[in-house]
């Protein structure tokens, strides 16, 4: 398989591994309603705790209620779709522990695409629909200027914050190749993460947001971004062209995770354990 | 250098030449700290197989033999050798291996718990790139020999151990592999099962040539399938060979049961000694490599005998022998 190809590869596998478990999936359609109901109705009772915050301020940390409803949204539809897209890579351990890997490491196909296929479930859509309706509802109430630039970013903040969201589960997944109950540690970063980047910059402190700008940069989900459609400063005084950074980052982000995940995958395979 | 790296081991189709796994083996030694040790599971093997051939390879557990099937298989690199299947590095280049080789992991099953088992062979034909003529062919005659025509619809989650086995020897086999590897076909099958199973492996072997390397702790399976037999002890190659020679090489012993008139005391045969009085009774014991007729003659010109029958040598007891005379030289 040359270099080129791999890509391709991978995207064929994964659209058949994943279209197997949407059927396996639709076998239990009762279930299948339920738990995607759930899993929208889990995540929107956990804006309405937001809403209710609200209900006895009136700003937090200077930002209004649609203002950070807008950064909810952006955050809960990026790590929504890269959770739907990538999610599964999180169960690497125990594929490890259990040998289930092994056995893809039999077949011909790049075995990224296999394990991020793999337990596919479309009930996550839950998380997905329930972060644009909150964005939508957020854009509807925004008192914001549109211009074109502002209007180009939305998309390409989703996009770009589904692949920094990726590249966070692809290098924990990495991780789990060394240290096979990490599971947590990696939660920590990616369901933390977007829990994180659902209140403003403004009410944390600010070495907690030069970190989550400059090490681990989840900042350029939505922080960045959108305190330029906001038309609110940036805390740490960024140049204006760092909000339009995010697929750059992404890229870079991406690009790094796939060589933790060789060099991962290459350590499994020289120790096996 | 595709073809420029042939090892000049003639037809081997699987070769390993002084093949090492090194692993390094991480103990907790306190809170935080971590002690390293160097576990050699696979210390310098060297064999090769002939196209076609049936294999079995065996040895305890732990021993190395699902390392060895892994770097066979590509999924682990080998830390010092060199290996080769069908003329491929499987560590390098794994994915154009995988076309090549069928993998069976008889307690894992690799088919679609929820799905009919026809949706197995469906992804299998996309993953693989099977033609499609070639799929049905393959396909038919699979679902023929292994009796699965019934079952083609049935979700897999429904389907007995024994009928789940050949779904995944079927699954295995649709593209074509020139070696299957076979990893304790017949654990947990009933009686039936294994005769299927086995009936099969020997028809795949006879008519298409599959090469066949199995692992396995049923020793019946060696016995009807495989004309040789590969021993691993802790990491090493201790027996490569024949069946009926390893029963020499462990000094195995048959065992002579006949039953006589009546209750008596232990027989006095030159030939054999008794190891056993049950009644009327009596299990006699005598080398492997001699003949059981001289054994007889001698007992029925001086005993009234009812019934007798031979007992081949167990052959786990005589690996345990042979495990035994290795530790003490």
């Amino acid at each position: 398989m040359g270099e080129r190809g791999r890509p391709v590869a991978g995207l064929r596998a994964y659209r058949l591994v994943a279209g197997m478990w949407v059927r396996s999936t639709m076998t239990y359609r009762a279930s299948f309603v339920m738990t995607t109901f759930g899993n929208f109705a889990a995540t929107f009772f956990d804006f309405v705790a937001i809403m209710l915050m609200f209900s006895r301020v009136d700003a937090l940390g200077g930002w209004s209620l649609p203002e950070v409803a807008f950064l909810y949204g952006l955050s809960g539809t990026a790590f929504g779709l890269a959770d739907l897209v990538m999610g599964s890579a999180e169960r690497l351990g125990r594929r490890v522990r259990d040998g289930t890997l092994d056995t893809m490491l039999v077949r011909p196909a790049p075995v990224l695409a296999l394990v991020a296929a793999d337990q596919f479930a479309l009930r996550r859509l839950g998380r997905v629909t329930q972060g644009a309706l909150v964005l939508g509802w957020a854009v509807s109430r925004l008192d914001v200027a549109w211009t074109p630039a502002k209007v180009l970013l939305m998309p390409v903040m989703v996009v770009s914050g589904c692949g920094i969201f990726c590249a966070v589960f692809v290098a924990g997944a990495a991780f789990q190749f060394l240290v096979q109950d990490a599971a947590e540690v990696q939660n920590a970063f990616t369901y933390g993460g977007t829990t994180l980047l659902q209140y403003p910059p403004s009410v944390f402190g600010k070495e907690l947001v030069r970190g989550v700008t400059f090490v681990l940069p989840l900042a350029f989900v939505n922080w960045v971004p959108a305190t330029y459609v906001l038309g609110r400063p940036y805390p740490l005084g960024l140049p204006g062209w760092a909000a339009f950074a995010p697929p750059l980052v992404a890229v870079g982000c991406c690009a790094l995770a796939g060589l933790a995940w060789r060099a991962g995958l290459r350590s499994y395979r020289s120790t096996g354990s | 250098m595709a073809d420029g790296d042939s090892m000049g081991c003639g037809d081997g189709f699987i070769v390993l030449e002084g093949v090492e796994k090194v692993f390094e083996v991480r103990r907790k030694a306190g809170f935080l700290r971590r002690e390293r040790r160097a576990v050699r599971a696979v210390d310098s093997i060297s064999f090769s197989v002939a196209r076609g051939e049936m294999v079995g390879y065996i040895g305890p557990n732990g021993a190395g033999k699902s390392t060895t099937v892994k770097m066979l298989t590509g999924i682990l690199t080998p830390s010092a050798g060199r290996l080769r299947v069908a003329g491929i590095d499987p560590s390098r280049e794994r994915g154009r291996l995988a076309h090549r080789i069928g993998v069976v992991f008889g307690q894992r099953t690799t088919l679609w718990w929820d799905l009919p088992l026809i949706d197995s062979y469906r992804l299998a034909h996309r993953m693989y790139r099977i033609p499609d003529a070639r799929y049905r062919e393959n396909l038919d005659r699979l679902v023929e020999l292994l009796e699965l025509g019934s079952l083609l619809d049935v979700p897999v989650r429904q389907l007995s151990l024994g009928q789940r086995m050949r779904g995944d020897i079927a699954a295995a086999l649709l593209h074509d592999p020139e070696v299957l590897y076979l990893d304790e076909p017949t654990i947990g099958l009933d009686v039936v099962s294994k005769a299927k199973v086995r009936g099969f492996l020997r028809e795949l072997n006879a008519e298409r040539g599959t090469t066949v390397l199995l692992t396995t702790h049923d020793l019946q399976d060696i016995e009807q399938l495989c004309s040789r037999v590969m021993v691993i002890d802790h990491g090493r190659l201790v027996y490569d060979g024949a069946l009926a020679g390893l029963h020499e090489v462990g000094e195995g012993e048959r065992t002579l049961v006949v039953d006589l008139e009546r209750e008596s005391p232990p027989v006095e045969v030159a030939s054999a000694r008794v190891v056993r009085v049950e009644g009327p009774r009596q299990w006699l014991a005598f080398p492997a490599g001699r003949s059981a007729a001289a054994v007889v003659a001698e007992l029925a010109a001086r005993y009234p005998l009812v019934d007798l029958s031979v007992r081949e040598p167990d052959i786990e007891a005589v690996i345990a022998k042979m495990y035994a005379e290795k530790a003490v030289s």
